[in-house]
């Protein structure tokens, strides 16, 4: 026995690291037809860690007080040592992450990733897109530029449409101030920098876990658990390690050259990753003429718009934007087909998928535009479409005609 | 990141172009220059110390303490003004902002266009105004450079029917001290300058860019075969 | 999934060529990451030389300014001072100041470049803490008949003679840092920066 192997063997006496790494990796076995679209799980964990790690550093010099942020994040950019490639890092990385994300749930649709027995993993996905949101929302509050904080007295003032004379003292507490304030940028801060984060990770954690226990799904939808050889092993499976790893290292690779094009050429993506008018400091007497929050969120800025106040009240787009994030939840029991993959499903699937899409980045891109006359009437439009996607599913999965689902896995 | 819709780019007028080069250290030191002497009398760009600036630009420490600067501040400093924000304001209506980011919130071909519109009109406290920038509360500081401009304006008849006023071409008042091609470049030498101040770090991260990508790319090639040769036995 | 026809000697070459690649890639990416933590420009000019006026710095008593946020002293020192030092000798770790504690144009006894004029890094060589200035003669000073003025420091009861040499058999191992210095003129010292023809 070498020296290594017996080191080995005293830890896992003692601690279970040679079991966690079959169990998560070496045996864990993963349908060997992942295309594609299976690259993005693993890019949104390396993005995690890039944006956790990027995160740490930029507290170092980061000054959050309302008197001296603006000023602090210029002098990382400047003073401080490489301060401008870490900034750049975390800016890139805040928008690569919901890239990765859309594309990665995209995928679940595609694929009912989120069918029978994967619903928790849904689930849990679904919880890390919205901390992930709280995430950024908050950390966009911290360069204390004018859309930061214009964008954040925004977005907090839509708690102050809650109906019943709770509006105002809710979002007096989430402010902590009458205004954006210090006070809120300090909150933020501290929920930025650990509270989310800390949830992200546990919730992240939750879905590797509930992942591993029922085993990844695939392009075909097949279960491969129900073809076994003598040893018990998936005929479709192959493990995880070093299979997988390898063929992620490629997608990292070209990830991170993509990542770089921005990163290193055009960090501001011409206003879409860091808007011009953030390179104002904030100045609670002036409102930019045009605010826009970050492209990843929107979409639901372009649905709370299209809802007209009723009573006099902006509640309810409020509530229908809420409402869009909601019904994602619930897609695992809105979904009656009996196939998984949309490569078994019928035309009506494939339809409503793709004209969903098409709402999702109409919808983002009206965001952006200036609310009333044409624009208004197409967030409206799009908005029904979106819903109606989750609405109608029930019926348009029933019915639709599906083709029979192969025994075995396709293609590799 | 939106135009407004119908809207020029640049106030009365669509943007001109900057065609300004940030490997032009000649037309850096050039800009710096020009900024010290003109701008920088009201505007301060305090994110930006005279150090970083001299060492970016190739400018030797000590000549730049010299000839630069010329309050008490050290090289180390950053490069603020001392007019005291109430004088200001009576002075300007509005306090003059800090530029150290002006090329990033406003761009680069903005400036360029701001800087070359100015004409005469009488109405105004300082007697000019600008095209790009509507009734704005500072002086012409180039006149003697670039002479006084009268602007002529055309009506036009709109998509709807309704009059509008556009601008129409420039008419020279007064000569000033530079040609039209002369002061366009100094122009352009300010604002590569304020581009320049806007990130300093342009300076460099273009370079690195080009080396990270060409990293990646030859590592995909050993990482890419690797994936092929484990891959050989899956079927 | 089979192992037949798999070339375990490419796979290994590899997997050995993209992690000496990637190895090299990642330690690359470590670097900014380590040099983001070293003094900013900020902190750089903010450590820059400092001028000192020494012309109102009375005979036997001490000023102290600050150089890269460390508390510098300046002690002028009487005739009597300077005897006292070679008589303390003995006493001294380091009497001729033979540990580079100090820039080559100062050394023996007296370390300074005019003997009247001491100047010290007012650290602790032990762990960092500021020394007290004892100036005081003998018993009254608290530190024995013996005490010729000096310094003590509160944290590990550390001694110093007036030209920053520690005491034998005290917590600090070394005599206090001398900093690069210089004068520009009689009554003017430049901190920061090596007098000129100097190593």
């Amino acid at each position: 026995m070498s020296k290594m192997q017996s080191l080995m063997g005293w830890v896992d006496a003692r601690f279970p690291a040679t079991k966690m790494w079959k169990e998560h990796l070496s045996e864990y076995y993963a349908p060997k037809n992942f295309n594609f679209w299976y690259f993005f799980g693993s890019l949104a964990l390396l993005v995690l860690v890039l944006q956790i790690v990027t995160g740490i550093f930029l507290t170092m010099n980061y000054k959050p007080d309302a008197e001296m942020a603006f000023a602090s994040v210029e002098y990382i950019m400047r003073d401080v040592e490489w301060g401008w490639l870490i900034r750049y890092l975390h800016s890139t990385g805040a928008s690569a992450f919901f890239i990765v994300v859309y594309l990665h749930m995209f995928r679940g649709l595609m694929y009912g990733s989120y069918k029978k027995p994967r619903e928790l993993i849904w689930i849990f996905g679904m919880l890390i897109y919205v901390a992930l949101m709280a995430e950024a929302f908050m950390g966009y509050l911290l360069p204390w530029g004018q859309m930061s904080y214009w964008g954040a007295q925004v977005i907090i003032s839509l708690f102050g449409t809650i109906p019943f004379g709770l509006g105002e003292p809710i979002s007096e507490w989430i402010r902590g101030d009458f205004v954006v304030a210090d006070a809120t940028l300090n909150r933020f801060f501290a929920f930025h920098v650990i509270a989310v984060p800390l949830i992200l990770l546990m919730l992240v954690v939750a879905h590797i876990i509930a992942l591993h226990e029922v085993g990844s799904n695939n392009p075909d939808g097949v279960d491969i658990k129900k073809n076994k050889d003598a040893n018990g092993i998936p005929k479709d499976g192959i493990p995880f390690h070093p299979y997988y790893t390898v063929k992620d290292i490629v997608g990292v690779i070209v990830f991170l050259i993509l990542f770089s094009m921005v990163l290193f050429f055009v960090p501001d993506l011409w206003g879409w990753f860091l808007e011009k008018d953030n390179f104002v400091p904030a100045d609670p007497l002036k409102t930019p003429e045009h605010i826009v929050p970050l492209w990843y969120f929107t979409p639901f800025y372009a649905i709370l718009r299209a809802v007209p106040p009723i009573l006099n009240s902006q509640f309810p787009g409020v509530a229908a934007m809420g409402l869009a994030i909601v019904v994602l939840f619930l897609v695992p029991w809105l979904d009656r087909s009996p196939v998984r993959s949309i490569r078994y499903r019928g035309g009506l699937y494939k339809i409503a998928l793709a004209v969903f899409v098409v709402s999702f980045l109409v919808l983002g891109w009206l965001g952006t535009q200036p609310a009333g006359g044409i624009y208004l009437t197409l967030s409206q439009i799009f908005s029904i479409v979106y819903f109606a996607f989750f609405i109608l599913m029930p019926w348009y999965t029933s019915i639709d005609k599906t083709k029979p689902v192969p025994e075995r896995v396709t293609d590799k | 990141m939106v135009q407004a819709a119908g809207g020029l780019s640049c106030g009365k007028i669509d943007c001109y172009k900057a065609n300004t080069d940030l490997d032009n250290k000649a037309s850096l030191q050039r800009g710096v220059k020009l900024f010290v002497n003109y701008c920088m009398g009201c505007h301060s760009t305090k994110y930006m110390s005279y150090e970083r600036m001299s060492t970016d630009l190739g400018l030797d420490k000590e000549l730049v303490l010299k000839n630069l600067i010329f309050s008490d501040a050290k090289i180390g400093d950053y490069m603020t003004i001392a007019m005291p924000a109430e004088d200001a304001k009576v002075w300007f209506g509005t306090l003059p902002p800090d530029l150290s980011l002006v090329a990033r919130s406003r761009g680069k071909d903005w400036l360029y266009t701001y800087m070359k519109t100015f004409y005469a009109d009488d109405s105004r406290p300082f007697g000019v105004n600008n095209l790009a920038f509507s009734d704005v509360g500072m002086p012409h500081v180039f006149e003697e450079l670039e002479g006084l401009k009268k602007a002529v304006f055309k009506i036009e008849e709109g998509a709807d029917g309704s009059k509008v006023e556009v601008f129409d071409k420039f008419e020279l008042l007064t000569e000033g001290s530079m040609s039209a091609a002369k002061y366009d470049q100094a122009v352009l030498d300010i604002v590569n300058y304020l581009d320049y101040t806007g990130e300093p770090a342009k300076l460099v991260r273009y370079s690195l860019g080009v080396k990270v990508i060409l990293f990646l790319i030859i590592l995909l090639i050993p990482a890419y075969l690797m994936k092929k040769a484990f891959w050989e036995d899956v079927h | 999934m089979s192992k037949e026809g798999v070339d375990l000697g490419k796979r290994r070459f590899l997997t050995a060529t993209t992690a000496v690649v990637g190895g090299a890639g990642v330690a690359a990416a470590i670097i900014p990451f380590v040099t983001y933590m070293t003094p900013s420009a900020k902190a750089r000019a903010a450590g820059a030389p400092v001028e000192v006026d020494i012309s109102k710095l009375e005979p036997g008593k001490k000023m102290t300014v600050e150089w890269r946020k460390k508390p510098v002293w300046i002690v002028r020192r009487t005739d009597q001072n300077m005897t006292d030092l070679v008589a303390l000798n003995d006493k001294m770790a380091d009497p001729q100041s033979t540990v580079p504690q100090q820039p080559a144009y100062v050394k023996g006894e007296a370390r300074s470049i005019k003997p009247e004029f001491m100047v010290m890094v007012g650290l602790c060589t032990h762990l960092g803490c500021s020394p007290t200035f004892k100036p005081e003669m003998g018993a009254a000073s608290g530190h024995g008949a013996d005490w010729k003025g000096g310094f003590y420091c509160p944290c590990h009861g550390s001694t110093f003679d007036l030209s920053g040499r520690v005491y034998a058999g005290v917590p600090a191992p070394t005599n206090l840092i001398v900093p690069p210095h210089k004068y520009l003129t009689d009554t003017t010292i430049l901190i920061g920066i090596d007098q000129e023809g100097a190593a």
